[in-house]
Protein backbone atom coordinates (compact mmCIF):
# COMPACT_ATOMS: atom_id res chain seq x y z
CA UNK A 1 0.00 0.00 0.00
CA UNK A 2 1.47 3.30 -1.04
CA UNK A 3 0.62 6.03 1.39
CA UNK A 4 1.39 9.60 0.50
CA UNK A 5 3.91 11.18 2.82
CA UNK A 6 4.93 14.76 3.13
CA UNK A 7 8.42 15.66 2.00
CA UNK A 8 9.93 16.05 5.51
CA UNK A 9 8.36 12.75 6.54
CA UNK A 10 9.86 11.10 3.48
CA UNK A 11 13.28 12.50 4.18
CA UNK A 12 13.17 11.26 7.77
CA UNK A 13 11.75 7.90 6.75
CA UNK A 14 13.94 7.15 3.74
CA UNK A 15 17.18 8.96 4.44
CA UNK A 16 17.62 9.25 8.19
CA UNK A 17 18.70 5.64 8.87
CA UNK A 18 21.27 5.55 6.09
CA UNK A 19 22.57 9.00 7.04
CA UNK A 20 23.06 7.97 10.66
CA UNK A 21 25.06 4.94 9.57
CA UNK A 22 27.15 7.10 7.23
CA UNK A 23 27.84 9.51 10.08
CA UNK A 24 28.93 6.70 12.39
CA UNK A 25 31.21 5.29 9.67
CA UNK A 26 32.81 8.68 9.01
CA UNK A 27 33.38 9.28 12.72
CA UNK A 28 34.90 5.83 13.16
CA UNK A 29 37.05 6.50 10.11
CA UNK A 30 38.37 9.74 11.61
CA UNK A 31 39.05 7.92 14.86
CA UNK A 32 40.92 5.17 13.06
CA UNK A 33 42.90 7.69 10.99
CA UNK A 34 43.93 9.50 14.14
CA UNK A 35 44.95 6.30 15.97
CA UNK A 36 46.78 4.73 13.04
CA UNK A 37 48.56 7.85 11.83
CA UNK A 38 49.66 9.09 15.24
CA UNK A 39 52.93 7.04 15.47
CA UNK A 40 53.97 8.09 11.95
CA UNK A 41 53.05 11.69 12.60
CA UNK A 42 55.07 11.77 15.81
CA UNK A 43 58.05 10.26 14.02
CA UNK A 44 57.97 12.17 10.76
CA UNK A 45 56.05 15.40 11.20
CA UNK A 46 56.26 16.58 14.79
CA UNK A 47 59.36 17.60 16.62
CA UNK A 48 59.37 15.28 19.61
CA UNK A 49 62.05 17.17 21.51
CA UNK A 50 60.34 20.50 21.20
CA UNK A 51 57.12 18.88 22.41
CA UNK A 52 53.66 19.13 20.89
CA UNK A 53 50.09 19.52 22.05
CA UNK A 54 47.39 16.93 21.47
CA UNK A 55 45.78 19.41 19.11
CA UNK A 56 48.92 19.63 17.00
CA UNK A 57 49.13 15.84 16.94
CA UNK A 58 45.52 15.55 15.77
CA UNK A 59 46.01 18.12 13.03
CA UNK A 60 49.16 16.34 11.87
CA UNK A 61 47.39 12.98 11.61
CA UNK A 62 44.70 14.54 9.45
CA UNK A 63 46.99 16.23 6.94
CA UNK A 64 49.87 13.83 6.33
CA UNK A 65 51.31 13.43 2.85
CA UNK A 66 51.25 9.63 2.74
CA UNK A 67 49.21 8.60 5.76
CA UNK A 68 48.76 4.99 6.78
CA UNK A 69 45.07 5.75 6.80
CA UNK A 70 43.94 8.87 4.96
CA UNK A 71 41.15 10.82 6.63
CA UNK A 72 37.77 11.02 4.86
CA UNK A 73 38.25 14.65 3.80
CA UNK A 74 41.63 13.81 2.23
CA UNK A 75 40.03 11.02 0.20
CA UNK A 76 37.16 13.29 -0.74
CA UNK A 77 39.59 15.99 -1.90
CA UNK A 78 41.65 13.53 -3.94
CA UNK A 79 38.45 12.10 -5.42
CA UNK A 80 37.14 15.54 -6.32
CA UNK A 81 40.42 16.76 -7.79
CA UNK A 82 40.78 13.63 -9.91
CA UNK A 83 37.35 14.25 -11.41
CA UNK A 84 37.68 17.99 -11.93
CA UNK A 85 41.32 18.73 -12.66
CA UNK A 86 41.96 16.14 -15.37
CA UNK A 87 40.24 15.40 -18.66
CA UNK A 88 38.11 12.23 -18.81
CA UNK A 89 40.63 10.49 -21.10
CA UNK A 90 43.48 11.04 -18.64
CA UNK A 91 44.58 8.12 -16.45
CA UNK A 92 44.58 10.62 -13.60
CA UNK A 93 40.82 10.89 -13.85
CA UNK A 94 38.89 8.16 -12.02
CA UNK A 95 36.09 8.28 -14.58
CA UNK A 96 38.56 7.02 -17.17
CA UNK A 97 39.17 3.93 -15.03
CA UNK A 98 35.47 3.52 -14.28
CA UNK A 99 34.73 3.38 -18.01
CA UNK A 100 37.48 0.81 -18.60
CA UNK A 101 36.44 -1.44 -15.70
CA UNK A 102 32.72 -0.87 -16.22
CA UNK A 103 32.99 -1.96 -19.86
CA UNK A 104 34.59 -5.30 -19.09
CA UNK A 105 32.26 -5.83 -16.13
CA UNK A 106 29.15 -5.22 -18.22
CA UNK A 107 30.36 -7.35 -21.11
CA UNK A 108 31.27 -10.15 -18.70
CA UNK A 109 27.95 -9.75 -16.92
CA UNK A 110 25.95 -10.07 -20.14
CA UNK A 111 28.00 -13.08 -21.29
CA UNK A 112 27.86 -14.68 -17.83
CA UNK A 113 24.10 -14.20 -17.58
CA UNK A 114 23.61 -15.72 -21.03
CA UNK A 115 25.87 -18.65 -20.14
CA UNK A 116 24.08 -19.12 -16.81
CA UNK A 117 20.66 -19.11 -18.49
CA UNK A 118 21.81 -21.58 -21.12
CA UNK A 119 23.36 -23.93 -18.57
CA UNK A 120 20.32 -23.80 -16.28
CA UNK A 121 17.92 -24.61 -19.14
CA UNK A 122 20.14 -27.54 -20.21
CA UNK A 123 20.42 -28.81 -16.64
CA UNK A 124 16.69 -28.61 -15.98
CA UNK A 125 15.82 -30.43 -19.19
CA UNK A 126 18.33 -33.22 -19.03
CA UNK A 127 19.00 -35.47 -16.09
CA UNK A 128 22.29 -36.49 -17.68
CA UNK A 129 23.50 -32.93 -18.04
CA UNK A 130 22.33 -32.22 -14.50
CA UNK A 131 24.61 -34.97 -13.24
CA UNK A 132 27.43 -34.17 -15.66
CA UNK A 133 27.56 -30.39 -15.38
CA UNK A 134 26.52 -29.35 -11.91
CA UNK A 135 29.55 -30.78 -10.04
CA UNK A 136 31.90 -29.04 -12.47
CA UNK A 137 30.03 -25.78 -12.16
CA UNK A 138 30.34 -25.88 -8.39
CA UNK A 139 33.97 -26.96 -8.58
CA UNK A 140 34.77 -24.08 -10.94
CA UNK A 141 33.93 -21.63 -8.18
CA UNK A 142 36.28 -23.23 -5.66
CA UNK A 143 39.26 -22.29 -7.84
CA UNK A 144 40.49 -18.91 -6.58
CA UNK A 145 39.92 -16.27 -9.23
CA UNK A 146 43.30 -14.79 -8.35
CA UNK A 147 44.91 -18.03 -9.52
CA UNK A 148 42.92 -18.42 -12.69
CA UNK A 149 43.06 -14.81 -13.85
CA UNK A 150 46.76 -14.76 -14.89
CA UNK A 151 46.37 -18.06 -16.77
CA UNK A 152 43.36 -16.76 -18.67
CA UNK A 153 45.13 -13.50 -19.44
CA UNK A 154 48.21 -15.30 -20.77
CA UNK A 155 46.24 -17.83 -22.82
CA UNK A 156 43.84 -15.29 -24.29
CA UNK A 157 46.72 -12.89 -24.82
CA UNK A 158 48.59 -15.49 -26.88
CA UNK A 159 45.46 -15.92 -28.97
CA UNK A 160 45.46 -12.23 -29.68
CA UNK A 161 42.81 -11.15 -27.20
CA UNK A 162 43.84 -8.34 -24.94
CA UNK A 163 42.23 -5.36 -23.26
CA UNK A 164 38.55 -5.82 -22.53
CA UNK A 165 38.05 -9.42 -23.68
CA UNK A 166 40.16 -11.28 -21.08
CA UNK A 167 38.81 -9.12 -18.28
CA UNK A 168 35.25 -9.73 -19.44
CA UNK A 169 36.03 -13.43 -19.47
CA UNK A 170 37.02 -13.38 -15.80
CA UNK A 171 33.94 -11.32 -14.97
CA UNK A 172 31.82 -13.86 -16.83
CA UNK A 173 33.51 -16.66 -14.91
CA UNK A 174 32.27 -15.17 -11.65
CA UNK A 175 28.88 -14.03 -13.02
CA UNK A 176 27.52 -17.21 -14.52
CA UNK A 177 27.58 -19.19 -11.29
CA UNK A 178 24.92 -17.40 -9.21
CA UNK A 179 22.74 -17.12 -12.32
CA UNK A 180 23.02 -20.84 -13.07
CA UNK A 181 22.27 -21.94 -9.53
CA UNK A 182 19.35 -19.56 -9.06
CA UNK A 183 17.83 -20.34 -12.44
CA UNK A 184 18.06 -24.11 -11.93
CA UNK A 185 16.07 -23.57 -8.75
CA UNK A 186 13.72 -21.09 -10.41
CA UNK A 187 13.03 -23.21 -13.48
CA UNK A 188 12.17 -26.08 -11.15
CA UNK A 189 9.91 -23.90 -8.97
CA UNK A 190 6.59 -24.51 -10.80
CA UNK A 191 4.32 -26.80 -8.83
CA UNK A 192 3.24 -30.21 -10.07
CA UNK A 193 -0.28 -28.93 -10.67
CA UNK A 194 1.06 -26.21 -13.01
CA UNK A 195 3.21 -28.57 -15.05
CA UNK A 196 0.32 -31.04 -15.26
CA UNK A 197 -1.94 -28.28 -16.47
CA UNK A 198 0.50 -27.49 -19.30
CA UNK A 199 0.52 -31.23 -20.00
CA UNK A 200 -3.28 -31.28 -20.41
CA UNK A 201 -2.98 -28.46 -22.94
CA UNK A 202 -0.52 -30.65 -24.86
CA UNK A 203 2.06 -27.88 -24.57
CA UNK A 204 5.50 -28.61 -26.01
CA UNK A 205 8.63 -28.52 -23.86
CA UNK A 206 9.55 -25.23 -25.42
CA UNK A 207 6.12 -23.77 -24.63
CA UNK A 208 6.33 -25.03 -21.04
CA UNK A 209 9.71 -23.39 -20.73
CA UNK A 210 8.67 -20.11 -22.26
CA UNK A 211 5.19 -19.78 -20.76
CA UNK A 212 5.64 -21.40 -17.35
CA UNK A 213 9.21 -22.12 -16.27
CA UNK A 214 10.91 -18.91 -17.32
CA UNK A 215 8.28 -16.51 -15.93
CA UNK A 216 8.16 -18.55 -12.71
CA UNK A 217 11.96 -18.30 -12.46
CA UNK A 218 12.17 -14.51 -12.88
CA UNK A 219 11.89 -13.73 -9.14
CA UNK A 220 14.87 -16.09 -8.65
CA UNK A 221 16.86 -14.48 -11.46
CA UNK A 222 17.07 -10.89 -10.28
CA UNK A 223 18.71 -11.43 -6.88
CA UNK A 224 21.22 -13.64 -8.72
CA UNK A 225 21.85 -10.87 -11.24
CA UNK A 226 22.58 -8.42 -8.43
CA UNK A 227 25.06 -10.84 -6.89
CA UNK A 228 26.42 -11.62 -10.35
CA UNK A 229 27.09 -8.05 -11.40
CA UNK A 230 28.91 -7.33 -8.14
CA UNK A 231 30.95 -10.52 -8.50
CA UNK A 232 31.69 -9.55 -12.10
CA UNK A 233 33.10 -6.23 -10.96
CA UNK A 234 35.43 -8.01 -8.56
CA UNK A 235 36.44 -10.33 -11.41
CA UNK A 236 37.17 -7.47 -13.78
CA UNK A 237 39.26 -5.65 -11.17
CA UNK A 238 41.20 -8.76 -10.22
CA UNK A 239 41.91 -9.32 -13.92
CA UNK A 240 43.46 -5.85 -14.06
CA UNK A 241 46.03 -6.70 -11.40
CA UNK A 242 48.37 -9.30 -12.94
CA UNK A 243 48.94 -7.45 -16.20
CA UNK A 244 50.09 -4.42 -14.33
CA UNK A 245 47.45 -2.86 -16.49
CA UNK A 246 47.62 0.81 -17.13
CA UNK A 247 43.89 1.32 -17.03
CA UNK A 248 40.99 0.28 -14.84
CA UNK A 249 40.14 0.64 -11.17
CA UNK A 250 42.13 -2.50 -10.36
CA UNK A 251 45.18 -1.01 -12.05
CA UNK A 252 44.64 2.23 -10.18
CA UNK A 253 44.64 0.32 -6.89
CA UNK A 254 47.83 -1.44 -7.91
CA UNK A 255 49.75 1.68 -8.93
CA UNK A 256 48.55 3.35 -5.75
CA UNK A 257 50.10 0.60 -3.68
CA UNK A 258 53.33 0.57 -5.77
CA UNK A 259 53.97 4.20 -4.98
CA UNK A 260 52.54 4.24 -1.47
CA UNK A 261 49.79 6.60 -2.59
CA UNK A 262 47.35 5.54 0.10
CA UNK A 263 44.93 8.36 -0.63
CA UNK A 264 44.80 7.31 -4.28
CA UNK A 265 44.08 3.72 -3.25
CA UNK A 266 41.24 4.88 -1.07
CA UNK A 267 39.63 7.05 -3.68
CA UNK A 268 39.85 4.19 -6.20
CA UNK A 269 38.24 2.00 -3.56
CA UNK A 270 35.44 4.47 -3.01
CA UNK A 271 34.98 4.75 -6.76
CA UNK A 272 34.75 0.97 -7.19
CA UNK A 273 32.18 0.83 -4.41
CA UNK A 274 30.16 3.53 -6.17
CA UNK A 275 30.48 1.64 -9.46
CA UNK A 276 29.26 -1.53 -7.73
CA UNK A 277 26.29 0.37 -6.29
CA UNK A 278 25.48 1.85 -9.68
CA UNK A 279 25.60 -1.55 -11.37
CA UNK A 280 23.41 -3.29 -8.79
CA UNK A 281 21.12 -0.25 -8.84
CA UNK A 282 20.81 -0.65 -12.59
CA UNK A 283 19.77 -4.29 -12.15
CA UNK A 284 17.28 -3.25 -9.46
CA UNK A 285 15.70 -0.72 -11.81
CA UNK A 286 15.31 -3.35 -14.53
CA UNK A 287 13.86 -5.72 -11.96
CA UNK A 288 11.32 -3.13 -10.87
CA UNK A 289 10.24 -2.38 -14.42
CA UNK A 290 9.91 -6.05 -15.33
CA UNK A 291 8.02 -7.00 -12.18
CA UNK A 292 5.73 -4.01 -12.46
CA UNK A 293 4.84 -4.99 -16.01
CA UNK A 294 3.54 -8.29 -14.69
CA UNK A 295 1.47 -7.09 -11.78
CA UNK A 296 4.13 -6.88 -9.10
CA UNK A 297 5.00 -10.56 -8.80
CA UNK B 1 -23.55 -8.52 -11.60
CA UNK B 2 -26.22 -11.14 -12.01
CA UNK B 3 -24.66 -14.38 -10.89
CA UNK B 4 -27.53 -16.66 -11.76
CA UNK B 5 -27.26 -15.56 -15.38
CA UNK B 6 -23.52 -15.57 -15.34
CA UNK B 7 -22.81 -18.89 -16.99
CA UNK B 8 -25.10 -18.41 -19.98
CA UNK B 9 -23.70 -20.41 -22.81
CA UNK B 10 -24.00 -19.66 -26.47
CA UNK B 11 -24.07 -23.24 -27.70
CA UNK B 12 -27.39 -24.74 -28.69
CA UNK B 13 -28.32 -27.96 -26.86
CA UNK B 14 -27.85 -31.04 -29.06
CA UNK B 15 -30.96 -32.32 -30.75
CA UNK B 16 -32.74 -34.87 -28.61
CA UNK B 17 -33.43 -38.38 -29.86
CA UNK B 18 -30.13 -39.22 -31.54
CA UNK B 19 -28.36 -41.99 -29.62
CA UNK B 20 -25.51 -40.51 -27.62
CA UNK B 21 -22.01 -41.61 -28.55
CA UNK B 22 -19.59 -42.85 -25.98
CA UNK B 23 -17.28 -40.15 -24.68
CA UNK B 24 -15.28 -42.39 -22.35
CA UNK B 25 -14.96 -46.18 -22.31
CA UNK B 26 -13.12 -47.92 -19.52
CA UNK B 27 -12.59 -51.68 -19.87
CA UNK B 28 -11.16 -53.74 -17.00
CA UNK B 29 -8.78 -50.95 -16.12
CA UNK B 30 -6.42 -51.40 -13.17
CA UNK B 31 -3.81 -49.13 -11.69
CA UNK B 32 -1.25 -50.72 -9.40
CA UNK B 33 1.47 -48.79 -7.59
CA UNK B 34 4.55 -50.67 -6.52
CA UNK B 35 5.48 -49.71 -2.98
CA UNK B 36 8.30 -51.02 -0.82
CA UNK B 37 6.36 -53.88 0.77
CA UNK B 38 3.13 -54.60 -1.11
CA UNK B 39 1.59 -53.42 -4.38
CA UNK B 40 -1.26 -50.92 -3.89
CA UNK B 41 -4.33 -51.38 -6.07
CA UNK B 42 -5.45 -47.80 -6.68
CA UNK B 43 -7.96 -49.03 -9.24
CA UNK B 44 -9.06 -52.61 -9.63
CA UNK B 45 -10.83 -53.91 -12.72
CA UNK B 46 -12.91 -50.82 -13.51
CA UNK B 47 -15.55 -50.99 -16.26
CA UNK B 48 -17.44 -47.80 -17.14
CA UNK B 49 -19.07 -45.99 -20.06
CA UNK B 50 -19.76 -42.27 -20.19
CA UNK B 51 -21.94 -40.99 -23.00
CA UNK B 52 -21.67 -37.64 -24.64
CA UNK B 53 -23.62 -34.97 -22.83
CA UNK B 54 -23.66 -36.80 -19.51
CA UNK B 55 -22.72 -35.13 -16.26
CA UNK B 56 -20.91 -37.90 -14.39
CA UNK B 57 -19.85 -37.60 -10.76
CA UNK B 58 -17.27 -39.89 -9.24
CA UNK B 59 -17.90 -40.02 -5.50
CA UNK B 60 -16.29 -41.95 -2.68
CA UNK B 61 -14.07 -41.63 0.38
CA UNK B 62 -10.39 -40.70 0.19
CA UNK B 63 -8.29 -43.39 -1.42
CA UNK B 64 -11.12 -44.87 -3.49
CA UNK B 65 -9.35 -43.97 -6.70
CA UNK B 66 -11.84 -41.42 -8.01
CA UNK B 67 -9.13 -38.88 -8.77
CA UNK B 68 -6.86 -41.62 -10.13
CA UNK B 69 -9.63 -42.74 -12.48
CA UNK B 70 -10.05 -39.22 -13.80
CA UNK B 71 -6.30 -38.76 -14.13
CA UNK B 72 -6.15 -41.97 -16.14
CA UNK B 73 -8.83 -40.65 -18.48
CA UNK B 74 -6.89 -37.37 -18.75
CA UNK B 75 -3.59 -39.13 -19.52
CA UNK B 76 -2.02 -37.80 -16.33
CA UNK B 77 -1.55 -41.35 -15.12
CA UNK B 78 -1.13 -44.70 -16.86
CA UNK B 79 -3.11 -47.89 -16.39
CA UNK B 80 -1.35 -51.10 -15.47
CA UNK B 81 -3.90 -53.29 -17.25
CA UNK B 82 -7.09 -52.97 -19.30
CA UNK B 83 -8.12 -50.37 -21.83
CA UNK B 84 -9.31 -46.76 -21.72
CA UNK B 85 -10.74 -44.91 -24.72
CA UNK B 86 -11.60 -41.22 -24.84
CA UNK B 87 -13.68 -40.21 -27.85
CA UNK B 88 -12.70 -43.57 -29.31
CA UNK B 89 -8.94 -43.03 -29.07
CA UNK B 90 -6.34 -43.55 -26.35
CA UNK B 91 -6.13 -40.95 -23.58
CA UNK B 92 -2.75 -39.89 -24.96
CA UNK B 93 -4.14 -39.19 -28.43
CA UNK B 94 -7.21 -37.54 -26.94
CA UNK B 95 -4.99 -35.23 -24.92
CA UNK B 96 -2.94 -34.30 -27.96
CA UNK B 97 -6.21 -33.64 -29.81
CA UNK B 98 -7.19 -31.31 -26.94
CA UNK B 99 -10.30 -33.35 -26.21
CA UNK B 100 -10.74 -32.20 -22.66
CA UNK B 101 -10.32 -29.26 -20.34
CA UNK B 102 -9.17 -30.07 -16.83
CA UNK B 103 -10.06 -28.04 -13.74
CA UNK B 104 -7.78 -28.86 -10.83
CA UNK B 105 -8.48 -28.69 -7.10
CA UNK B 106 -6.60 -25.41 -6.93
CA UNK B 107 -7.15 -22.66 -9.52
CA UNK B 108 -3.47 -22.86 -10.60
CA UNK B 109 -3.58 -19.41 -12.18
CA UNK B 110 -0.21 -17.96 -13.16
CA UNK B 111 0.35 -15.02 -10.78
CA UNK B 112 2.34 -13.10 -13.42
CA UNK B 113 -0.55 -13.15 -15.87
CA UNK B 114 -3.71 -11.15 -15.45
CA UNK B 115 -7.12 -12.81 -15.67
CA UNK B 116 -7.41 -12.35 -19.42
CA UNK B 117 -3.91 -13.66 -20.09
CA UNK B 118 -4.59 -16.67 -17.87
CA UNK B 119 -7.68 -17.56 -19.87
CA UNK B 120 -5.89 -17.10 -23.21
CA UNK B 121 -3.03 -19.38 -22.12
CA UNK B 122 -4.38 -22.60 -23.70
CA UNK B 123 -5.34 -20.67 -26.84
CA UNK B 124 -1.84 -19.22 -27.03
CA UNK B 125 -0.40 -22.74 -26.74
CA UNK B 126 -2.67 -23.87 -29.55
CA UNK B 127 -1.36 -21.09 -31.73
CA UNK B 128 -4.49 -18.92 -31.89
CA UNK B 129 -3.94 -15.33 -32.98
CA UNK B 130 -3.82 -12.69 -30.29
CA UNK B 131 -7.01 -10.91 -31.29
CA UNK B 132 -8.97 -14.15 -31.68
CA UNK B 133 -7.71 -15.47 -28.36
CA UNK B 134 -8.71 -12.25 -26.63
CA UNK B 135 -12.19 -12.26 -28.13
CA UNK B 136 -12.78 -15.89 -27.16
CA UNK B 137 -11.40 -15.39 -23.65
CA UNK B 138 -13.60 -12.35 -23.07
CA UNK B 139 -16.60 -14.38 -24.14
CA UNK B 140 -15.78 -17.14 -21.68
CA UNK B 141 -15.07 -14.69 -18.88
CA UNK B 142 -18.50 -13.22 -19.46
CA UNK B 143 -20.03 -16.68 -19.28
CA UNK B 144 -18.55 -17.27 -15.82
CA UNK B 145 -19.64 -13.80 -14.70
CA UNK B 146 -16.24 -12.18 -14.63
CA UNK B 147 -16.73 -9.50 -17.24
CA UNK B 148 -14.80 -6.43 -16.10
CA UNK B 149 -12.23 -8.46 -14.17
CA UNK B 150 -10.03 -9.29 -17.16
CA UNK B 151 -7.34 -6.77 -16.16
CA UNK B 152 -7.08 -7.95 -12.55
CA UNK B 153 -4.33 -10.20 -11.27
CA UNK B 154 -5.16 -13.49 -9.52
CA UNK B 155 -4.22 -12.21 -6.08
CA UNK B 156 -6.85 -9.50 -6.44
CA UNK B 157 -9.64 -12.08 -6.74
CA UNK B 158 -11.45 -14.22 -4.16
CA UNK B 159 -11.01 -17.99 -4.16
CA UNK B 160 -14.37 -18.51 -5.85
CA UNK B 161 -13.55 -16.02 -8.59
CA UNK B 162 -10.16 -17.61 -9.15
CA UNK B 163 -11.78 -21.00 -9.64
CA UNK B 164 -14.26 -19.46 -12.08
CA UNK B 165 -11.31 -18.08 -14.05
CA UNK B 166 -9.83 -21.56 -14.15
CA UNK B 167 -13.15 -22.92 -15.45
CA UNK B 168 -13.21 -20.26 -18.16
CA UNK B 169 -9.63 -21.23 -19.02
CA UNK B 170 -10.52 -24.93 -19.24
CA UNK B 171 -13.47 -24.14 -21.52
CA UNK B 172 -11.74 -21.52 -23.64
CA UNK B 173 -10.73 -23.95 -26.38
CA UNK B 174 -14.16 -25.62 -26.39
CA UNK B 175 -13.05 -29.09 -25.39
CA UNK B 176 -15.59 -31.88 -25.80
CA UNK B 177 -15.12 -33.05 -22.23
CA UNK B 178 -14.77 -31.01 -19.05
CA UNK B 179 -13.00 -32.76 -16.20
CA UNK B 180 -13.20 -31.30 -12.72
CA UNK B 181 -11.28 -32.65 -9.75
CA UNK B 182 -13.03 -31.43 -6.58
CA UNK B 183 -13.02 -27.95 -8.08
CA UNK B 184 -14.96 -26.34 -5.24
CA UNK B 185 -13.45 -28.36 -2.39
CA UNK B 186 -11.47 -25.46 -0.99
CA UNK B 187 -14.35 -22.95 -1.06
CA UNK B 188 -16.87 -22.04 1.60
CA UNK B 189 -20.31 -23.58 1.37
CA UNK B 190 -22.13 -20.45 0.23
CA UNK B 191 -19.72 -19.84 -2.63
CA UNK B 192 -19.79 -23.52 -3.41
CA UNK B 193 -23.60 -23.58 -3.70
CA UNK B 194 -23.56 -20.61 -6.02
CA UNK B 195 -20.87 -22.11 -8.24
CA UNK B 196 -22.72 -25.43 -8.31
CA UNK B 197 -25.80 -23.63 -9.53
CA UNK B 198 -23.80 -21.81 -12.20
CA UNK B 199 -22.10 -25.02 -13.28
CA UNK B 200 -25.50 -26.70 -13.55
CA UNK B 201 -26.76 -23.90 -15.78
CA UNK B 202 -23.62 -24.02 -17.88
CA UNK B 203 -24.10 -27.74 -18.43
CA UNK B 204 -27.80 -27.14 -19.17
CA UNK B 205 -26.93 -24.74 -21.98
CA UNK B 206 -24.04 -26.61 -23.53
CA UNK B 207 -24.64 -30.26 -22.64
CA UNK B 208 -20.94 -30.82 -22.66
CA UNK B 209 -19.72 -34.10 -21.18
CA UNK B 210 -18.58 -33.42 -17.62
CA UNK B 211 -16.60 -35.74 -15.37
CA UNK B 212 -16.73 -34.42 -11.83
CA UNK B 213 -14.87 -35.75 -8.80
CA UNK B 214 -16.32 -34.93 -5.40
CA UNK B 215 -16.74 -36.28 -1.91
CA UNK B 216 -19.94 -34.33 -1.30
CA UNK B 217 -23.14 -36.33 -1.70
CA UNK B 218 -25.28 -33.20 -2.08
CA UNK B 219 -23.00 -31.86 -4.81
CA UNK B 220 -23.00 -35.15 -6.72
CA UNK B 221 -26.77 -35.57 -6.53
CA UNK B 222 -27.51 -31.98 -7.42
CA UNK B 223 -25.23 -31.85 -10.46
CA UNK B 224 -25.11 -35.30 -12.01
CA UNK B 225 -27.07 -37.34 -14.50
CA UNK B 226 -24.94 -40.32 -13.52
CA UNK B 227 -23.33 -40.99 -10.14
CA UNK B 228 -20.49 -43.47 -9.85
CA UNK B 229 -20.03 -44.57 -6.23
CA UNK B 230 -16.53 -45.85 -5.49
CA UNK B 231 -14.86 -47.59 -2.58
CA UNK B 232 -11.25 -47.96 -1.44
CA UNK B 233 -8.78 -50.85 -0.92
CA UNK B 234 -8.83 -51.80 -3.70
CA UNK B 235 -10.28 -48.81 -5.60
CA UNK B 236 -13.45 -50.16 -7.24
CA UNK B 237 -16.95 -49.20 -8.34
CA UNK B 238 -19.70 -50.05 -5.88
CA UNK B 239 -22.67 -48.77 -7.82
CA UNK B 240 -23.56 -46.69 -10.86
CA UNK B 241 -26.75 -44.70 -10.36
CA UNK B 242 -28.55 -43.01 -13.24
CA UNK B 243 -30.25 -39.97 -11.77
CA UNK B 244 -34.04 -39.91 -12.01
CA UNK B 245 -34.05 -36.17 -11.38
CA UNK B 246 -35.17 -33.81 -14.14
CA UNK B 247 -32.37 -32.19 -16.18
CA UNK B 248 -33.37 -28.65 -15.27
CA UNK B 249 -32.42 -28.07 -11.67
CA UNK B 250 -32.37 -25.34 -9.09
CA UNK B 251 -31.09 -25.28 -5.53
CA UNK B 252 -34.63 -25.69 -4.16
CA UNK B 253 -34.61 -29.19 -5.62
CA UNK B 254 -32.45 -30.25 -2.73
CA UNK B 255 -35.44 -30.16 -0.35
CA UNK B 256 -37.65 -32.43 -2.47
CA UNK B 257 -38.31 -36.09 -1.55
CA UNK B 258 -36.81 -37.28 -4.90
CA UNK B 259 -33.54 -35.52 -4.15
CA UNK B 260 -33.40 -36.93 -0.63
CA UNK B 261 -34.22 -40.43 -1.81
CA UNK B 262 -31.37 -40.28 -4.32
CA UNK B 263 -28.98 -38.86 -1.71
CA UNK B 264 -30.03 -41.70 0.57
CA UNK B 265 -29.30 -44.24 -2.18
CA UNK B 266 -25.82 -42.78 -2.66
CA UNK B 267 -25.19 -42.80 1.08
CA UNK B 268 -26.27 -46.43 1.32
CA UNK B 269 -23.99 -47.37 -1.56
CA UNK B 270 -21.07 -45.56 0.12
CA UNK B 271 -21.80 -47.43 3.36
CA UNK B 272 -22.01 -50.75 1.47
CA UNK B 273 -18.59 -50.08 0.01
CA UNK B 274 -17.13 -49.96 3.47
CA UNK B 275 -18.26 -53.48 4.42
Amino acid sequence: MATTKTLPQRIVHDWLPVTVVLLVVVLAWYGAAWALNAPGAIERVLDEEAGYTQRELFEATMTMERPLMPAPHQVAMDFYESLTEWPVDSPRNLIYHVIVTGQSTLLGFVLGTALGLLLSVLIVHSRTLDKALLPWIVASQTVPVLAIAPIVLVVLGSLGFSGTAPKAFIAMYLCFFPVTVAMVQGLRSPQKIETEMMHTYAASRWQSLWLLRLPAALPFLFPALRVGVAAGLVGAMVAELPTGAQAGLGARLLTGSYYGQTTQIWSALVMSALLGLALTGMVAVVERLVLRSRGGV
Amino acid sequence: MNHSEALNGQLAPPSAGTPARKAVEVRNASVVYQTADTPVHALSDICLDFHEGEFVSLIGPSGCGKTTLMRVIADLEHISAGEVLVNGVSPHDARLARAYGYVFQAPALFPWRNVLANVTLPLQIQGKGKADAKRIAMEHLERVGLKGFEGKYPWQLSGGMQQRVSIARALSFEPKILMMDEPFGALDEITRDRLNEQLQQLWQRERRTVVFVTHSIAEAVYLSTKIVVMSPRPGRIVKVIDSPLPDARHLGLRDTPEFMALAHEVREALADGHH
